[in-house]
């Protein structure tokens, strides 16, 4: 009748609206459009868990239609009724059987791209890694550049094909860090300092953002992640030393305030600021991936 | 003087917002309407001794739905505001501040203050009649449930126009909800609403499973027991365990932000994660608790129109109860992304993937209920087979979020709001509204208007889809849930237009419903079957709507489905309509107690909110007060005559021999 047809256009519609988002086809899905070997990984387990769990849904749909089609009342039926069939232990070790092994298969493959796939495991290359700081400060994300002494805000650089090890701190809410076409997110917690490792396979110009809701301006907590060539990303550390301002301790007190920002550079920032912003909300709990973190020396102020 | 109730008003009461002033306005006026229309029909004795003190569960049940239906309005027109925001980029339409406050209202009404009452509501009006039972096990204590989610539901409501709203999210996760960076009352509203409600879901949980265990009918063995009381049962198991949980983080939460303690601060050696660990071992079996009801009304409704006995009984009962304990062990699949470790992230995933295996056993045994059976599409079935394919899809996407590696991608984003309102809408809210529709006749004595019922179902699918397949695509596009704003550049726009009209056009379906019910009460048709499905269970073998005492004679269950069988013997011949002997029938009596001592919780909340201890300390004196007086009332119940009995009975058009 009227009511199953509709039922039926409706849900054909809807697969085919989630094929398409699982294929990706406009550039917009840039999840599904990843541009590093961590994002790459993870879209390869979004599909393979997605077309293993449609094993089992693509029938219950179709059996759905076909058996509200078939044995819905109506004169001159000839479809069997049968009011108290009730049980069937073959039916049921089917239906118990069957997602067990699905189920199963999942777990395996989910259980062995968890470790894989664990963010602070350093990625495999020929090249050192280049190690990022990270810090979520009320509305903007403060990014320091321990090995070349530069500092950022809402922007962050790295050069293509060279694993980044971020380190990833909070000093205000907890957020999450997130590039999401070079890989997944990790929260930013104050006290604890987190270590993501992310890759850039492409140059461009990838969009960052906090995850995590984080009070009044956090819609405004986007940043620029940009991978460039080796040679543009010294020119532009080598640009950034000479021609912008320091960060001082006060700078930096500044910038804990709640507001947003701009795009910001500093030629240079207090020693040891980030580990002092991590062991400033004592490190007594130390959470399976931290580093613990060796207090520094007391910054005069 | 002046100038100093000036400034206390100033901050008192928010001001600055026309939309908050417009609420302030309506506020008043319909308060001044039902306070007169009270007074002129000179209902409040009528409204006291009815209502406010009633221990019935069948009225506790109505007040319930009632209070949930108005918190859905509520937390819809919170919906239509975000979605009006999201509607373009840039809009200008709320503020930060604002947008912040309505998502946390939004989640917190829906669902604590909407799914709950509402499932609530139809435990009580329901499972007495379904066990054959004359009430709850606890009379007295479940009045005391109703008006204490009630203060707390008013409480949590009064934060938008006194104070300030909270706007931490519906979990309020520190240290964001701490004092440091949220110093206003609207956590401190948020902190007592809950736990005053909170009190009383607990105290149902406990009502609930002591009377499926304690009061059924005579021959009703707990495997001849309906569906939806198992699912009952299984859900309230779930209740016990998990709000305990939710009562000592929010009493820590409190001692935080009130006696300055550090559990959760961000300094002094607090630790946030461990009440984000904590909040979610209640709020995974939470969103269980909800939706295992809803589970037990489709096994009602497919048996009922499709003719048939449910499929897999015991597997349906085995599947609920795995679900009730796994959901407690699946907390920590809501922060993958907080760095536990591959160890700990593995076990959840897996934990999670596993509830997927009972859920879809329920699917395919509903399925094979309507196999070879004679399917009718009235409105309850007509909702129960819309959900089908919207709950198997919902569940997929969780089984997709479960991967844990996956959900470093997936996680707070849009992908993951799709999600839960999915499984949400479509397999609770749906479920509910299913279940209403179902037994609507019994409840109120007619039915609703079948052409009007059947827009609504389409208006809430097709706008449904329309509001969150979008959100699952701008979750692949990076968008991330709670954004107040976002710029044209990201090319989210045209997904989250479509998605508002879907909002919008729920809204109309709500608006639909609520016309179905006033369309269906001036043309009623009074149901003087009290059957008026040809359905299965035991509360159909009484009239529409429900006597006060329910069964005039105690039912003697022989089997599942007592009431069909009892029909198909009496069809065949095989049993005559028995002659009955009739015996007084003993009641609680109505108590005033529950309301006046819940009126003193919502003044301890109050005060404690603004630090009035003039306000908490007496309020609370008051509590204990009213536990003194009703221990010793020994005035609590009485006997129903016999001539009672067979006058209500012949008024319901029953005659007893």
């Amino acid at each position: 009748m009227k009511t199953s047809k509709t039922v039926r256009c409706m849900s054909f519609l809807f697969m085919f609206i989630l094929l398409f988002l699982t294929t990706g086809c406009a550039d917009n899905y840039i999840v599904l459009d990843p541009k590093g070997p961590i994002g790459e990984q993870q879209k390869d387990l979004m599909i393979l868990s997605t077309l293993l769990t449609l094993i089992v849904i693509v029938p219950v749909l179709i059996l759905t239609f076909v058996i509200v089609w078939r044995y819905r009342d109506r004169k001159g039926r000839k479809a069997k009724y049968t009011p108290n069939w009730e049980h069937s232990t073959k039916l049921e070790i089917i239906w118990w059987g069957i997602p067990i092994i699905i189920i199963t298969l999942i777990g395996i493959v989910t259980v062995r791209y968890t470790y894989s796939l664990e963010p602070s495991k350093p990625l495999e290359s020929e090249k050192k890694p280049i190690t990022i700081q990270v810090t979520n400060l009320d509305w903007k994300w403060l990014f320091q550049y321990p090995e070349q002494g530069i500092a950022t805000v809402n922007y962050v650089q790295f050069p293509e094909d060279v694993p980044v090890r971020f380190e990833v701190t909070s000093d205000a809410p907890m957020n999450s860090f997130w590039i999401p076409q070079l890989g997944g997110q990790i929260y930013a917690m104050s006290g604890m300092s987190m270590t993501l490792y992310l890759q850039a396979d492409e140059q461009g110009e990838y969009m960052g953002s906090g995850a995590n809701f984080t009070g009044k301006e956090f819609a405004k907590m986007f940043f620029t992640a940009n991978a460039t060539s080796q040679e543009d990303f010294d020119q532009w550390v080598n640009q950034v030393k000479n021609t912008s301002p320091e960060l001082t301790l006060d700078g930096y007190k500044e910038l804990t305030k709640q507001g947003t920002s701009d795009a910001r550079y500093f030629s240079a920032f207090p020693e040891g600021l980030y580990e002092m912003t991590v062991t400033k909300y004592a490190a007594s709990h130390n959470h399976g991936l931290s580093t613990r973190v060796q207090p520094p020396a007391r910054v005069k102020e | 003087m002046w100038e100093s109730v000036k400034e206390f008003a100033s901050e008192f009461f928010v001001t600055g917002d026309p939309l908050i002033y417009g609420a302030d306005v309506s506020i008043v006026l319909s308060m001044i309407a039902i306070v007169s229309v009270l007074t002129y029909f000179k209902k409040w004795g009528w409204l006291w001794r009815e209502w406010l003190t009633t221990v019935d569960h069948k009225k506790i049940g109505i007040m319930y739905i009632l209070a949930s239906v108005l918190m859905l309005f509520r937390g819809g027109v919170d919906a239509l505001l975000m979605r009006a925001q999201l509607a373009m980029p840039e809009m200008q339409f709320l503020s930060g501040d604002h947008y912040n406050q309505i998502f946390t209202t939004h989640g917190v009404i829906m669902i604590l203050f909407m799914a709950m009452p509402l499932m609530f509501g139809l435990f009580n009006v329901i499972v007495p009649l379904q066990l054959g039972a004359r009430d709850v096990a606890f009379p007295f204590l479940n009045a005391l449930s109703f008006w204490l989610f009630f203060s707390g539901a008013m409480l949590f409501n009064l934060s938008f126009v006194i104070g300030g709203s909270p706007d931490a999210g519906w979990l309020a996760y520190p240290p964001y909800s701490e004092l440091a960076f949220n110093p206003g009352p609207g956590q401190d509203f948020y902190i007592w609403g809950i736990q005053i409600s909170g009190i009383g879901s607990l105290m149902t949980g406990i009502n609930f499973i002591v009377t499926i265990l304690k009061v059924r009918a005579p021959g009703m063995t707990l495997m001849k027991m309906p569906m939806f009381s198992w699912s009952v049962l299984s859900s309230c198991i779930a209740i016990v365990f998990a709000f305990p949980i939710l009562t000592v983080t929010l009493a820590l939460l409190f001692i935080d932000r009130y006696l300055g303690g550090h559990f959760f601060t961000l300094d002094g050696g607090g630790n946030p994660m461990m009440y984000i660990n904590l909040i979610w071992m209640w709020g995974h079996p939470e969103v269980y608790i909800i939706v295992l009801p809803a589970f037990g009304i489709f096994s009602e409704i497919v048996a009922t129109f499709s003719r048939k006995k449910l499929f897999g009984y015991k597997s349906m009962v085995f599947a609920m109860i795995i679900i009730s304990v796994l959901s407690f062990l699946v907390w920590a699949h809501h922060f993958f992304t907080m760095g536990s470790g591959a160890d700990v992230n593995a076990f959840f995933a897996v934990t999670t993937m596993l509830i997927a295996i009972p859920t879809g056993v329920k699917v395919f045994n509903w399925l094979f209920t309507m196999f070879r059976g004679k399917i009718t599409f009235e409105t309850p079935m007509l909702w129960t087979v819309g959900i089908i394919p919207n709950f198997v899809i919902g569940g997929m996407t969780g089984v997709l979020l479960s991967v844990a590696p996956a959900d470093f991608q997936y996680h707070n984003s849009y992908f993951l709001v799709a999600h839960f309102h999915q499984v949400i809408i479509a397999g609770v809210v749906f479920g509910f509204f299913a279940g209403l529709y179902y037994w609507w006749p019994k409840i109120f004595g007619f039915k609703l208007n079948e052409r009007i019922g059947r827009w609504a179902f389409w208006l809430w699918n097709i706008g449904f889809y329309l509001c969150f397949m979008p959100q699952y695509a701008l979750g692949l596009m990076g968008m991330t849930r709670r954004l107040y704003t976002y710029g044209w550049d990201k090319g989210w726009f045209e997904m989250n237009l479509v998605s508002t009209i879907g909002a919008v056009i729920m809204g109309a379906a709500f608006l639909v419903q609520i016309w179905d019910i006033a369309h269906s009460i001036k043309h009623m048709k009074r149901d003087t079957t009290g059957d008026p499905w040809n359905a299965r269970t035991l509360e159909w073998s009484i009239p529409s709507p429900a006597p006060f005492y329910n069964f005039a004679v105690m039912p003697q269950v022989t089997s599942q489905d007592d009431w069909h069988e009892r029909k198909l013997r009496i069809e065949q011949g095989l049993e005559k309509p028995a002659k009955v002997e009739l015996e007084p029938i003993h009641m609680p009596k109505n108590s005033g107690i529950p309301i006046v001592m819940s009126m003193f919780w919502f003044f301890v909340g109050f005060g404690l909110i603004f630090d009035w201890l003039w306000m908490a300390v007496p309020g609370f004196i008051g509590v204990i007060g009213c536990m003194v007086v009703h221990s010793f009332n020994y005035d609590t119940d009485y006997y129903v005559t016999v001539e009672e009995i067979k006058r209500t009975e012949a008024e319901a058009g029953r005659v007893i021999t």
